[in-house]
């Protein structure tokens, strides 16, 4: 199976305080990676390094590697702004902006000008089909997008992801701020961008990580006590700290 | 649910034991009392000095033909009330004001809020309130004595015209506008910015395009504060524009001739008519006409602010 990113000895720091402990994982190209733990265990910290999102922090610092597709993405001649057009996220509360929801989804096709005026159309469509939403907001479109239900909102980041062709989508939590329907939607949703995506989630919710994903990551403490494909890391895991965790002994 | 039944219990065991419900009531009528004659106080007061303007002002429009009061020619000892020259010149001045501070004022919140290191912004932005703070005079006798020789150095005829007016005017509503665009930018919650980068906006598309916008009203606000003490100011203005009430000719030449604003005319000319005099009216009518200005100005901005912010209200 093909590693769309791979993680080697990756650090992390804000100011003296390390966040992340010698990291290795990889992460398989068309699949669900869940990354699992308790609060401050560092697997947000860890998702916003991917995409280098923890750069807005002044403070913050990394060593190690991050490779997509081979090339390391803290390389000096990284361009960070395409890196996050290839690495896209969804974050923990859905964030559009106070703009209507067709320009919230065109927004990065147009930002990016990887699509011509008369295109844009189609894209929005497209993504907000690929994000499941087209038939609830089609008639809409012009409306702003504050107005949509938190479900809605958070399908509509989704699509407003997808709309950039992103290669990788991490997800910061996307469900917790969702009630129990709207997360059955994502999570099915989910399941299909996988086709055409990499994707890695980040989740509180442990049944969810074990429903969605196909591989899944324990954090605990900044360190990465455990990586396996899903089904084995919730049935027979090989560390005694996961097993404490997953059964709700620890954490 | 539990909690819902106990409430009510929490509650009375926190009222202090010692005031009786009657007494705290009373307490609150006068208060409520107090609050609610202030309220109704403020809108007396603008309201009287509204009929106190139009009282004063209305022979104005009733003794001099309108036609007359749109003419060109300023003399009042003559009897020839032209309120033209006057508007003219107020709105070169505002005009040049408004072109010279918007965009200097908010590039510069835009600097301040998003590129300047930390260091520097909390250096920048104390001494940029402190400017807001001097008093406008002293920045009218600045321009006197240093920019007006130098307008006159560049070439006009002299260095006392309606760009210097803009000029200073600009500088005395730059503050206003830096600092309270600066806050609004820092309002616009960081989850905007976090999703316009994660689709690969770069940090100047970020702000172009979601921070700006998302910070709309707030900027509208400080630019009608900003612009609304300039349109006002008067003494700062008498003395660097030159104070002839003509029409300069047409044309980008108008900002280096003198003119003579609204508001200096007023200021200068009120201590030496007899009260109860037509021209002692007509001064009035131009109060009158500074209010419609500025009442229309408000309207319309608070008109675009309302519609934009209230979108806000949807989120969660």
């Amino acid at each position: 199976m093909e590693n769309k990113i791979e993680v080697r000895n990756f650090n992390f720091y804000y100011g003296d305080f390390q966040a992340l402990i010698d990291l290795n994982l990889p992460i398989r190209a068309n699949q669900i990676t869940a990354l699992i733990g308790p609060s401050g265990c560092g697997k947000s910290t860890f998702l916003r390094a991917l995409n280098r999102m923890n750069d807005t922090i002044s403070i913050a610092r990394a060593d190690g590697e991050v490779l997509l597709d081979g090339k390391n993405v803290y390389d000096p001649d990284i361009d960070v702004a395409d890196l996050r057009h290839r690495v896209g996220m969804v974050f923990q509360r859905p964030n559009p902006f106070p703009q209507s929801i067709y320009n919230n989804v065109a927004f990065g096709p147009r930002v990016l000008g990887t699509a011509k005026k008369q295109d844009l159309d189609q894209i929005v469509e497209e993504s907000l089909q690929g994000a499941a939403l087209w038939d609830e907001v089609k008639d809409k479109l012009d409306k702003p997008a504050l107005e949509l239900n938190p479900g809605q909102q958070q399908r509509m980041c989704i699509a407003r992801t997808i709309a950039v062709r992103p290669e990788v989508i991490l997800m910061d939590e996307p469900c917790s701020a969702l009630d129990p329907v709207a997360t059955l939607h994502v999570e099915e949703l989910m399941r299909r961008l996988a086709e055409k995506y990499t994707i890695v989630i980040v989740t509180h919710n442990m049944q969810q990580a074990a429903r969605a994903s196909d591989w899944t990551g324990f954090f605990w403490l900044g360190r990465l006590v455990e990586f396996n494909e899903t089904t084995t890391l919730f049935t027979n895991p090989h560390q005694e700290l996961t097993e404490s965790y997953i059964t709700g002994r620890q954490g | 649910m539990s909690t819902l039944d106990e409430a009510p219990a929490a509650w009375q065991e926190q009222q202090p034991s010692g005031a009786p419900a009657a007494k705290r009531n009373w307490r609150e009528t006068i208060i409520e009392t107090v609050i609610r004659l202030c309220g109704i106080s403020a809108v007396v007061i603008i309201t009287l000095i509204f009929l106190f303007l139009l009282k004063e002002g209305a022979p104005a429009f009733m003794q001099v033909p309108i036609r007359d009061l749109l003419g060109v020619r300023w003399y009042p000892i003559e009897d020839m009330f032209g309120l033209l020259p006057l508007l003219v010149g107020s709105l070169l001045v505002t005009i040049g004001a408004v072109v010279i501070a918007v965009p200097l004022g908010l590039t510069t919140a835009v600097y301040l809020g998003e590129f300047a290191p930390p260091w520097l912004r909390e250096i920048l932005k104390p001494v940029i309130e402190v400017l807001a703070g001097i008093p406008s005079i002293v920045l009218g006798f600045l321009g006197w004595v240093a920019l007006a020789p130098l307008i006159q150095a560049a070439g006009a005829a002299t260095g006392l015209t309606a760009f210097t007016g803009a000029i200073i005017l600009a500088y005395m509503a730059l503050p206003t506008i830096i600092s309270i665009t600066e806050d609004a930018l820092y309002a616009v919650p960081k989850e905007y910015r976090d999703g316009a980068l994660a689709l690969g906006a770069t940090q100047w598309q970020t702000i172009w395009r979601v921070v700006l916008p998302a910070a709309r009203s707030g900027i509208v606000i400080a630019v009608m504060l900003g612009v609304g003490r300039a349109i006002g100011e008067t003494m700062a203005v008498m003395l660097v524009t030159g104070n002839a009430a003509n029409i300069p000719a047409f044309g980008l030449g108008a900002w280096f001739q003198p003119v003579r604003t609204m508001t200096a005319t007023i200021a200068a000319e009120m201590g030496e008519v007899a009260q109860g005099s037509l021209h002692y009216s007509v001064l009035f009518a131009i109060g009158i006409v500074l209010f419609l200005i500025t009442f229309a100005f408000n309207s319309l901005a608070t008109r675009f602010i309302g519609g934009r912010s209230r979108r806000r209200g949807g989120q969660i």
